[in-house]
């Protein structure tokens, strides 16, 4: 018994032990000076777990009772998360290198909250989802003040945790709430206990706004959304890039699994609430970033937008909403850690900008690289032939099929609104005065990254490379 | 030929990325076989589509040339032409050579200047031959994109504010219309236009927070996809972004513009709107009549006022498109022929006269009316050809400006004789702005310091302005040209449309409308 549950969470198994080991051999050793050699073993060791897991045959099972569950819904998530992690840690060396924050604890963390995140997406009780929650966001606080000497990213990090644990007492608030209802943890327990009654209790209802709450918070949804744009700003720049990219998936993962496995019963209770903040984030992230000029409160508010737009796809409560979430963060993260390649090396005399207004004319200076930006700021602003826009088709026909054409055009609008941040980085680089310049280096690793990501974006438009169907089969799974 | 259509939609392509592959350097030489690749490939593209009008058969009301393959996710790329739509690709496939003509006085960033173009061409020729509406839609948006960068990089003093508003302005139209489409989707599930335009959309009212929607279905969809063509179009009150982006852009994003991407909102009405929401169509005729009767008299009366030349031109092209949808609302066959007459006809003409411009700007730069004047004394072949494309767009008869025209306000005159009324002062009025510009501009004594060393078009620009003069009156004297090309079409659509109508229409009219 015990044996076939650790086979089914073998992969978590193998990347916590490895987190431990290299711990280990980080503290035992020269320190800092093993970092890239831990990192690089990091990376490595997420990919071939998400190898492993991408093409270990499918299967719907469950462990511990069903406190963890492993099915295609989770695996399409974990393969996700795994890849993006690692790509975006090797993305940071160069930066962390530059900046004198290299340090070995750096790639263990990622690790550490990459596990979190695994279990967040498998989880089947309210007991692992506390847990995976727990271990991922106490490893991005730390990892948010990473600059210790930085009074920026101390602050980023010390409101991050204020506000997430805030958040994690309202989840477990609202967790107590439904463990009072129904008398038990486990989601289908959950879920049969709300299907035998007649309708929604009061208390369960309170414990669902509660959850929803602290959900909402963990994939930074508008309203509860203060914290993005300061900890996006205050965070060192790959800790950002690394925000915007795993956590999302996971946060939107997990969402759709307490909804689906614990809530089914309730859907029109829920669906309410998400399509709510769904619009909320939407018009908030569109319009909010209007006025930035820091390229990292921009991306924040632009994250803000595209939950939003991830989040409709929950909304419309159908397996096609399923599957458009799934596309949409997909997509979502290819277009991140494009961009984000390109951030991390804004610099102007080794030092980070943030300022948009520095990329004056970059087009003069760098051509293929504005080129790539400016395809993938396209592609975040949802602008056919982009693969953006595939993400936006998917999840507005996910919400006019389950009835909600009113979000599907609310989110439209906002997506216009939303253009012109993304037009005016554009601008800067193509039509704007001609300023400083910024530094012409960029490692090849990000290079690859950023053109890769452009190219993707374009080519995806012929084929999006069977990613729909893997989304179809996850969405299958966590409805079946 | 199986793929002639994919051949024609994605030579342009092709060329625009062997230029951004393998041509190197910035110098002279590089700008130069920049522009001969460019103009070779649009030759050659129009040459092949010289094909699809062979091969087309006129008496063949449904689609041509189709081919069909899977895309993703239930979608098709299906490409074909019509009666309808075989003429605006054979348009695009004309117009681009001159376009790239126009581009040759450029000198600063001169290869991505011609990929731009390249890319816009295939993007318009596929939203022409696009027989899928998500195929359509990308297609259509992806449009703005390079004529955003060519307002935006090689645009005038205020190209920014320009190019923000027509980007911002035409994609607000069309995210409606994508939603519709998604609406569409769902209701008929597919996106097979062909299929579309035998579905049978519900008419039936239903009542939208406490509003009574008569038409129902049909006139949500009709609204959000007039919200985008009205504004591609432009119509009045929409037609705000023209002017700017017109006077901003360089000549030859000017040409594109009012030659070419003005036609997808008249050729979106034909292909969606009228086909497809017949009710809705005949629900909101008059609305739209008037709306169009109100552009034609308003932007020609802000015409005469204007001192800008581009500005003056592109506010005459609102006027001239207010015929057009006019025309198709009109519902019948005189009206959709003339509208479609029309479009191919100020598709020569506008783009003659913003090439007219562009040659004394490039002179002179400036549009200013008031800086120029006596021009005859030094241009005479200038002052002919400008002569000629003035009263063409006043719509002399033997021009094709006449035919457009007389046969949109017959049709009108068929349906509401006050609307037909009306809409003949523009007639009046483009006389009275475009013959006053040519006064200004042209005649009168060359007393200006500055002027007197302007010389006359050289050999470039009087080639480009050939064929534009060709086709022009050879439309005008013969219209049969395309009205035998398209006249089956619009028949078959026209009887369409009709026979959709008077069960349903009656039914709705006699519905309890509280």
């Amino acid at each position: 018994m015990i044996s076939s549950d650790l086979n089914i969470v073998l992969p978590e198994l193998i990347l916590a032990a490895f987190a431990m080991l290299a711990l280990m051999f980080g503290v035992y050793t020269k320190k800092d000076e093993t970092a890239p050699v831990i990192t690089w073993a990091t990376a490595g060791v997420m990919i071939v777990l998400g190898l492993w897991i991408a093409f270990s045959p499918m299967a719907n099972r469950d462990a511990f009772n069903g406190a963890f569950v492993d099915d295609g819904f989770s695996r399409f998530a974990k393969v996700l998360m795994l890849w993006a992690s690692a790509i975006m840690l090797l993305l940071s060396q160069d930066y962390l290198r530059r900046n004198d924050m290299f340090k070995f604890e750096y790639p263990i963390l990622i690790a550490l909250a990459t596990l979190g995140m695994m279990m967040m997406v498998s989880a089947g009780d309210l007991m692992s989802l506390y847990m995976g929650l727990e271990l991922q966001s106490l490893a991005l606080y730390v990892i948010a003040a990473f600059r210790r000497d930085s009074l920026k990213s101390t602050e980023a990090g010390l409101k991050y945790f204020v506000l997430g644990a805030l958040s994690s007492g309202m989840l477990l608030y609202g967790a107590s709430f439904v463990y009072g209802y129904t008398g038990t943890t486990n989601f289908a327990g959950i879920a049969s206990t709300i299907q035998a009654g007649e309708h929604l209790e009061l208390g369960l209802v309170f414990g669902l706004v509660f959850l929803c709450v602290g959900l909402a918070f963990k994939i930074s949804a508008a309203p509860f959304h203060m914290w993005t744009p300061d900890v996006y700003e205050g965070s060192p720049t790959p800790v950002t890039a690394f925000f915007a990219t795993a956590p999302k998936v996971a946060a939107g993962g997990l969402f759709a699994r307490v909804m689906f496995d614990a809530f089914d019963g309730a859907q029109a209770d829920w669906t309410q609430i998400v399509a709510f903040l769904s619009l909320v984030s939407m018009f908030l992230g569109a319009v909010a970033a209007i006025g930035q000029t820091n390229i990292k409160r921009l991306m924040a508010y632009s994250s803000i937008s595209h939950m939003g737009f991830a989040l409709m796809g929950l909304a419309a409560g159908t397996e096609a909403g399923v599957k458009a979430l799934l596309i949409y963060l997909a997509i979502y993260v290819v277009m991140n850690i494009g961009t984000f390649a390109f951030i991390l090396n804004m610099e102007k005399d080794g030092r980070p900008v943030t300022d948009i207004r520095s990329l004056g004319q970059y087009s003069k200076q760098a051509p293929g690289r504005a080129a790539a930006l400016t395809v993938l700021l396209f592609s975040l602003a949802g602008i056919p032939p982009m693969v953006g826009f595939i993400g936006k088709l998917y999840v507005l026909r996910a919400a006019v099929g389950a009835d909600m054409a009113w979000l599907a055009i609310g989110g439209a609008i906002a997506s216009v609104i939303g253009v012109f941040y993304y037009l005016r980085i554009i601008y800067y680089m193509y039509f704007g005065e001609e300023t400083d310049g910024l530094d012409g280096k960029m490692p090849g690793l990000h290079f690859v990254a950023l053109m890769g990501a452009a190219a993707l974006m374009l080519i995806g438009i012929i084929n999006p490379f069977g990613l729909e169907n893997y989304a179809a089969l996850a969405a299958q799974s966590l409805l079946n | 030929m199986d793929n002639l259509l994919s051949i024609v939609t994605f030579l342009p392509m092709l060329a625009a990325l062997i230029l951004a592959v393998f041509l190197r350097g910035t110098d002279e030489a590089a700008q130069r076989n920049a522009k001969i690749l460019a103009l070779v490939a649009t030759l050659a593209t129009f040459v092949i589509s010289i094909a699809i009008y062979t091969e087309f058969d006129p008496s063949n009301t449904g689609f041509q040339l189709v081919e069909e393959y899977e895309w993703f996710g239930g979608l098709t790329y299906k490409l074909g032409v019509d009666g309808i739509s075989v003429l605006f690709v054979l348009l695009t496939t004309f117009l681009m050579p001159v376009v790239i003509g126009a581009c040759w006085s450029v000198n600063e960033r001169v290869k991505e200047y011609m990929i731009l173009f390249l890319i816009l061409e295939t993007l318009m020729i596929a939203v022409f031959c696009a027989l899928d509406l998500v195929l359509f839609y990308v297609v259509f948006e992806a449009g703005l994109i390079p004529m955003f960068l060519i307002i935006g990089i090689w645009g005038g003093q205020n190209k920014v504010y320009a190019a923000f508003k027509f980007f911002l302005y035409t994609l607000f139209g069309s995210v409606l219309m994508l939603v519709a489409m998604l609406a569409m989707w769902w209701d008929a599930g597919t996106t097979d236009i062909p299929t579309l335009l035998n579905h049978e959309f519900s008419s039936e009212a239903f009542s939208l927070m406490g509003f009574q929607i008569v038409g129902g279905l049909q006139t949500m969809l009709f609204l959000a996809f007039f919200a985008s063509f009205a504004v591609k179009m432009p119509m009045w009150p929409v037609h705000t972004w023209l002017p700017d982006a017109h006077v901003q852009a360089p000549t030859a994003g000017s040409v594109v513009l009012a030659a070419i991407l003005l036609k997808m909102g008249g050729y979106g009405f034909l292909r969606f709107s009228l086909p497809m929401f017949p009710v809705a169509s005949e629900l909101l005729a008059t609305f739209v009549m008037s709306l169009s009767v109100i552009a034609i008299i308003y932007t020609s009366l802000v015409a005469m006022m204007q001192q800008d030349m581009k500005k003056l031109i592109a506010y005459s092209s609102v006027a001239h498109m207010g015929f057009v949808t006019m025309g198709i609302f009109a519902m019948n066959q005189q009206g959709l022929d003339g509208a479609i007459f029309q479009m191919i006809s100020h598709g020569f003409i506008s783009g003659a006269l913003f090439l007219s411009v562009g040659v004394i700007y490039d002179r002179m730069h400036t549009r200013e009316i008031d800086a120029y004047g006596g021009l005859v004394v030094r241009m005479p072949a200038y002052a002919l050809v400008f002569m000629f494309f003035t009263m063409a767009n006043v719509g002399l008869p033997g021009t094709s400006g006449f035919v457009g025209e007389f046969l949109t306000l017959s049709a009108a005159f068929q349906v509401n004789t006050w609307i037909a009324f009306l809409a003949t002062t523009g007639v009046i009025l483009s006389a009275g702005y475009a013959l006053w510009l040519y006064r200004r501009v042209v005649f009168g004594d060359l007393i200006k310091e500055s002027l007197k060393t302007i010389t006359d078009m050289n050999t470039r620009e009087r080639l480009m302005m050939v064929p534009l003069v060709v086709m022009t009156l050879l439309l005008g004297v013969y219209p049969a040209l395309v009205l035998d090309l398209i006249g089956p079409s619009v028949t078959h659509l026209v009887e369409n449309v009709q026979s959709a109508l008077p069960e349903t229409v009656s039914a709705v009219a006699s519905a309890p409308s509280h």
